[in-house]
């Protein structure tokens, strides 16, 4: 017995598969143990979304429908979890690591004085056993397995892309309610008062399941054009070293690595990267690695699955014509 | 005003990651070089630049940690801060993230400052957790990874990107923010930096001087059990040939064998 709580973040009255593959997992732990699975959804935009997370798993969904909650407000928004948690009697709560999910974890965590586990790459949970996970540290130069106590509550956040989502069965259903917010809101000195998003939208290096990153070997910005080509008959991410954010070439957003993005696609090319170790630290736990470099001796060709020792003025331009030729095959 | 900026001491990015002895945690003799974590040079630049702007005001670095963290604070003193603070107490570096934002919310009650600035993240755990956590505890409002900062007397704009957007928040001071990349250029200590942070003060607090429990007495909620490399990568396979047939060797392998395409 047991029942798991999970945080659905809510964008623009939608859920992302971060969500889906956090509800899965809860699912899959309350089915060892004979639990339920209750999700919390905050905003007036979670309202009309909310029974379609039934699909994924959900037995019961709280709704906190709000609009004044629309966008994200740590303070509210875990007090709010913290909320249901207390009525579900929930001793773990999940959430996606996503920018939101981590934030409101963490001040979730400290509300409820728990255990606080982040970016979990392995999970499994018993209400005798507790928690028993794993996650990379030191920017993914090691793995901690990591646990705790059965008899303390626990919030725990999972690595988007790492568990797969469940199919959506639509026959599924739940039970869904509506919460409040303990919170007086007047006394909170801080809002969203905007969100802006990019005319052209991108997709982002810690979401996609293919990225293609661009390092020094570029030469010029400019010649970013020969990663995005890629990228773009791939549907991937664009990527960068830090060398080239430096430079101003790519806005730091595109920057994987120690202090950049940490992520885990299922295939990562790297074009022109030699492959230092804070570049590494944010890559080597992809699926599959491509490196792409003219330097036989470059330090990427060590983490790489499969490698092309060349010139990628002329290996990318062909790479992009194979990769088309294949799709539209 | 007065400006916080926690100080997380770290081994430097280069460390290549050895396991301690014991198989669970990094074995330090591995570490050559500590040092603030990067994201806390951000913090730090900001607060300078806020005292700066205005002319007036002071910047107090805090790190809860061991006595070698002294080396670290002194940095930061030789960068500009006008003084630090030390929570010395051993297991405090490897303390859990809710254990250490309780040292530096003990920190705050006593300074009582206008604003507090902490790294996005700190090398090691990876968590970021701290930063929010610090704040609930204070109940007060904080926006994490900040891109950008501008302060208006109490009112403050910060920006922060999100997953494919950007978010921009307002709000009013007292205040915690965590710092991404971006915000600032961190400057490097000056020689006369480096002469006049002699004469700067450190103040060394025991955990039991800011009435916590000591942390080697108290058990973690969350304990690491095993500290280990990430599995070797098979060896990989260079690809052969002119770029077109390369290229076409590639997409089939990534297709066939890798089942990604
Ligand atoms: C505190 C700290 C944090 C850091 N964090 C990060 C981080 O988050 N992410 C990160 O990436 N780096 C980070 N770095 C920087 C890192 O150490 C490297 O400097 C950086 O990754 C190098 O980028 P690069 O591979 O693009 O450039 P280079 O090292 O200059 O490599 C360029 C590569 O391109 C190849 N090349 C050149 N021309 C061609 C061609 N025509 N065709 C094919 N290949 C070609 C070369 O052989 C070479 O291997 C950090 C450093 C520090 C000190
Ligand atoms: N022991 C510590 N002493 C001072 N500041 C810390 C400490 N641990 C974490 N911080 C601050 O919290 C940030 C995030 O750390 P973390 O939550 O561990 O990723 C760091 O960048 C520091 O600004």
């Amino acid at each position: 017995m047991g029942t798991i709580l999970v945080f659905a973040e809510c964008r623009d009255g939608a859920f992302k598969r971060s969500t889906h593959e956090a509800i899965g997992v809860a699912r899959r732990i309350a089915d060892g143990c004979s639990g339920g699975v209750s999700v919390v959804a905050i905003g007036a935009g979670a309202a009309g979304a909310a029974p379609g997370l039934a699909a994924y798993g959900a037995d019961r969904v709280l709704c906190c429908a709000e609009e004044a909650l629309d966008s994200y407000q740590g303070q509210a928004y875990a007090a709010t979890i913290a909320a249901a948690a207390d009525k579900e009697s929930a001793s773990l709560v999940l959430a996606p690591a996503s920018a939101m999910g981590k934030d409101v974890a963490a001040r979730l965590a400290a509300r409820l004085d728990a255990a606080s586990a982040c970016d979990l790459t392995a999970i499994a949970w018993s209400p005798e056993d507790g928690l028993k996970g794993a996650r990379p540290v030191y920017s993914g130069k090691a793995i901690v397995s990591l646990s705790v106590a059965g008899s303390t509550r626990t919030v725990a956040t999972l690595r988007p892309n790492v568990f797969p989502a469940p199919a959506a069965d639509d026959s599924r259903e739940a039970a869904t309610e509506t919460i409040d917010c303990p919170l007086d809101r007047s006394g909170l000195r801080v809002r969203t008062v905007r969100v802006e998003t990019p005319e052209e939208q991108e997709l982002d290096v810690a979401e996609a399941s293919i990225v293609v990153s661009g390092g020094r070997g570029l030469k010029e910005a400019a010649n970013f054009s020969l990663v995005r080509d890629l990228a773009s008959a791939l549907g991937a991410a664009v990527g960068a070293s830090r060398a080239v954010v430096d430079e101003g070439w790519i806005p730091h957003k595109h920057q994987v690595g120690q202090t950049g993005k940490v992520v885990s696609p299922q295939l990562y090319i790297a074009c022109g990267i030699s492959g230092a170790i804070q570049h590494l630290a944010g890559m080597s736990s992809s699926g599959t690695i491509v490196a792409i470099n003219k330097d036989p001796e470059a330090p990427i060709f060590k983490v790489a699955t499969y490698g092309i020792v060349g010139d990628l003025f002329e290996v990318l331009p062909a790479l992009t014509q194979a990769v088309k030729d294949h799709t539209s095959s | 005003m007065k400006y916080l900026v926690c100080i997380k001491h770290v081994p430097d990015t280069e460390t290549k990651v050895a396991v301690h002895a014991d198989g669970n945690r990094l074995d330090p003799q591995a570490v050559n070089k500590w040092g603030a974590s990067p994201y806390d040079e951000y913090a730090l630049e900001q607060a300078l630049r806020f005292r700066e702007a205005a002319g007036e005001g002071e910047v107090v670095a805090v790190c809860a940690g061991p006595q070698a963290c002294q080396a670290t604070l002194r940095t930061m003193l030789a960068t500009g801060a006008d003084r630090a603070v030390l929570i010395e107490h051993e297991a405090l570096e490897s303390a859990e993230s809710l254990t250490r934002a309780k040292a530096l919310a003990a920190v705050v009650a006593k300074e009582q400052p206008d604003m507090v600035l902490l790294g996005k993240y700190g090398v090691g755990t990876d968590e970021g957790s701290t930063g929010p956590m610090l704040a609930e505890l204070l109940e007060w409002p904080h926006v994490a990874a900040i891109s950008s900062l501008e302060l208006d007397g109490p009112a403050f704009t910060a920006a922060r990107a999100v997953e494919g957007a950007v978010e921009i928040h307002e709000g009013s001071l007292p205040a915690v923010f965590t710092c991404e990349k971006g915000l600032n250029e961190p400057r490097l200590p000056s020689l006369r930096g480096i002469m006049q942070s002699k004469k700067k003060p450190i103040e060394t607090l025991s955990p039991g001087d800011l009435d916590l429990d000591d942390p080697s007495s108290t058990d973690p909620k969350l304990r690491w059990d095993a500290f280990a490399l990430p599995p070797a990568r098979p060896d990989g396979r260079i690809i052969e040939g002119d770029a077109e047939t390369a290229a076409k060797q590639l997409v089939r392998l990534l297709h066939e064998e890798a089942k990604v395409l």
